[in-house]
């Protein structure tokens, strides 16, 4: 197993830090897969992680300038590490002034994802930081687990409000309540409610429109076609988990939606140049 | 006493006692002859912070006459003082430092524009007299450097890194967290910053030395510098002797001086980056917690202070002080720059002449000073290792 990275250019190395804090702010540990073109981080929605699921895909070309990678053997040419993106969060922060930074799996004491670059100084030598980043290697014999969630069978699909009015409800919510129900329709509506003994919130959102998924992009003929567009399809979530995922994001997404299996998940997609970020947040009864 | 401090050097003093406030939680003021001396300890006695402003420094400097005088108050109390550096910088024209013996209270009136004048009145209590022992000067390693080079470094580690290894070769400096053995090594992030000399002002180095000192404590004086400007210098010697860290101008001084781990701690892996290497690790059968490997000599004789303690006043730093202090006990010294302009003179708390006092003895320090070495800057070549007297448990 090899992998030898550069980053040179300021602005794919600024945005990569962007994501990968992004991610830090989601899970405290998650799996880093490597592939000859792309990175992929990923939690698999098991009962451990409270059933979240998340996938986020970035193209190598978009952040590496040289870029080597062996996987662990020919058939199976890909890398998989379990990491804790807090780590490599704080590493790429302290070298974005860097001209170059390179990344590298190497062994010290435990195998370790390295980040290395030199950082630029008023004297003729430049400053050389290193940080060496603990990983766990997954075997194989796990990479079924951490497999691209399939779309699920979604009964609405709607373009989510900007996500910072969404973070300001949800966090005036969680201090009512700790579920929060999401419902959207097939005319661009959404609402988020809250209900106790006491008191029910809702905040409607409209016009926010519907991405146009067509046939190919769902299973099982997609949103039925049986319901009428006004009708609300729902999901009751842990407030706090879709809090967690808005508070993260780093990145304005130049697309987000989110699919609704009515009571059974929520699945947000955020879109932003080449990279995606999937989260899957389970319903509650 | 009364002094008094004026305009921006107001803000100074706050600053001061602010980075004090991040080794310990009291203050002990000494008025001296060269200075009000503003120190702090923590309280595991492995950070040891001081300030003295030369009487320049102040617009009004009295000291009282005839006794010397060393009381503490608690930091916070005096930090409420000097609460809001942006507010004093605007509106307080002049404080007023006063010391009311009758009623144990140390008085500080801010006068502010328009007239206001606020008076705080902090009751002290007396305290032993506080002066760690080193002597930078005679320190292998010698560095300076602009504020902005060590706080560029330490952005790298987290705030919360407790840690930090420090080696040094003819040319370049390595700065590294330090990962406990105990710890779960293989989660640990590590992280190696290396500085070539001519990052410095001064650059240099006798000894191929590894240090490893308790980061946290050193952000005051860092906070200090760099919003004061003023050049930090760094100096050091062998594991297990302090690391001393200076500012100073024409008017102040501030050492901020911090234990090392000895080297029997320092299990270390070499980095085969770096070109000195470090003593091969010895078995580490020690049972001692690290907070004993960290202190720093030092003196905690009872003052002949102004209010009645129920001690007679024996002679400073007499061995009848070791039996008190839980804390090491040790001689202490404290040199004063050479090259600042400030008044030299030395503060001998014991003199050679006398019967050697108790000296500080523990199994798991390297090194016992003994009195002969105190006056020299060479290196201690002969050592006795007394059983300790003191009643507390080094364990």
């Amino acid at each position: 197993m090899k992998l030898r990275g550069r980053i040179l250019d300021v602005a794919c190395l600024n945005r990569f830090t962007r994501v990968v804090t992004t991610i830090s702010k989601l899970t405290k540990v998650c799996v880093l897969r490597l592939t000859p073109d792309n990175l992929f981080f990923v939690l698999s929605g098991k009962v451990a992680n409270g059933g979240i699921g998340m996938w986020c895909e970035l193209s190598q070309a978009n952040v590496f300038d040289e870029y080597q990678m062996e996987g662990v053997s020919s058939e199976d040419n890909e890398i998989c590490l379990e990491v804790t993106p807090e780590n490599l969060s704080r590493a790429l922060k302290t070298v974005q002034s860097a001209k170059a930074v390179k990344v590298k799996l190497t062994k010290k004491h435990c195998p370790c994802l390295t980040i290395a670059a030199e950082l630029p100084t008023m004297s003729s030598t430049s400053r050389v930081v290193t940080h060496d980043v603990p990983v766990d290697i997954v075997p194989r014999r796990l990479w079924h687990e951490f497999k691209e969630p399939s779309m699920p069978d979604f009964h609405v699909s709607v373009y989510l409000p900007p996500l910072k009015t969404m973070k300001n409800v949800v966090d005036r919510m969680k201090n009512l309540s700790n579920f929060l129900v999401m419902e959207a329709n097939l005319i661009g509506e959404m609402n988020l409610k809250i209900e106790t003994d006491l008191v029910s919130v809702t905040t409607h959102f409209k016009d926010l429109g519907n991405p146009p998924w067509g046939d190919d992009a769902s299973q099982d003929g997609g949103p039925s076609h049986s319901r009428e567009p006004e009708a609300m399809v729902q999901a009751r979530v842990d407030i706090r988990k879709l809090q967690q995922f808005l508070m993260g994001q780093q990145v304005n997404p130049s697309k987000a939606m989110c699919n609704i299996v009515h009571e059974r998940v929520v699945h947000l997609i955020l879109l932003h140049e080449d990279v995606s970020l999937q989260y899957f947040i389970p319903a509650v009864a | 006493m009364d002094c008094v401090v004026t305009g921006g050097n107001v803000k100074v003093l706050a600053k001061a006692i602010h980075s004090l406030s991040r080794i310990g939680d009291e203050l002990y003021v000494e008025p001296q002859e060269d200075g009000l001396a503003l120190r702090s300890v923590n309280s595991s006695r492995s950070a040891y912070a001081c300030f003295l402003f030369a009487p320049l420094f102040f617009s009004r400097y009295t000291i009282p006459s005839g006794h010397t005088f060393r009381c503490k108050i608690a930091i916070k109390s005096v930090q409420a003082v000097f609460r809001s550096l942006a507010t004093l910088e605007k509106t307080v024209e002049k404080c007023h430092i006063e010391l009311d013996e009758q009623k144990n209270h140390l008085t500080f009136t801010l006068h502010c524009k328009h007239g206001l004048m606020k008076t705080h009145n902090l009751s002290f209590q007396d305290s032993e007299s506080l002066q760690a022992v080193f002597d930078k000067d005679s320190y292998a390693n010698v560095f300076r450097s602009h504020p902005r080079l060590l706080v560029d470094t330490v952005v790298h580690f987290p705030p919360s890194l407790e840690e930090v290894t420090v080696s040094v070769s003819d040319e370049r400096m390595w700065v590294r967290n330090h990962v406990e053995e105990e710890a779960d090594q293989s989660k640990a992030m590590l992280t190696e910053l290396c500085l070539a000399s001519d990052e410095f002002d001064h650059f240099a180095v006798q000894a191929h030395n590894s240090v490893t000192f308790c980061l946290k404590e050193l952000r005051g004086l860092l906070v200090f510098a760099e919003s004061t400007g003023l050049p930090i210098s760094m100096y050091f010697d062998e594991p297990g002797s302090p690391i001393v860290l200076s500012v100073t101008d024409s008017v102040l001084e501030g050492n901020f001086v911090l234990a090392t781990l000895s080297d029997d701690h320092n299990h270390r892996k070499n980095n085969t980056k770096r070109e000195c290497t470090l003593p091969p690790p010895p078995p580490d059968d020690f049972m001692n917690d690290d907070i004993d490997a960290y202190l720093i000599a030092m003196d905690t004789s009872i003052a002949p202070g102004p209010s009645a303690t129920c001690l007679s006043t024996p002679p400073v730093a007499d061995s009848i002080c070791s039996k008190q202090s839980a804390a090491a006990n040790h001689r202490t010294r404290l040199h004063s720059e050479e090259e600042e302009e400030e008044e030299e003179e030395e503060y001998e708390t014991a003199d050679s002449g006398r019967p050697p006092n108790k000296k500080f003895c523990s199994l798991f320090f390297g090194s016992v000073l003994s009195p002969s070495s105190q006056m020299t800057t060479q290196p201690v070549t002969s050592q006795e290792v007394l059983a300790s007297d003191s009643e507390d448990d080094v364990q």
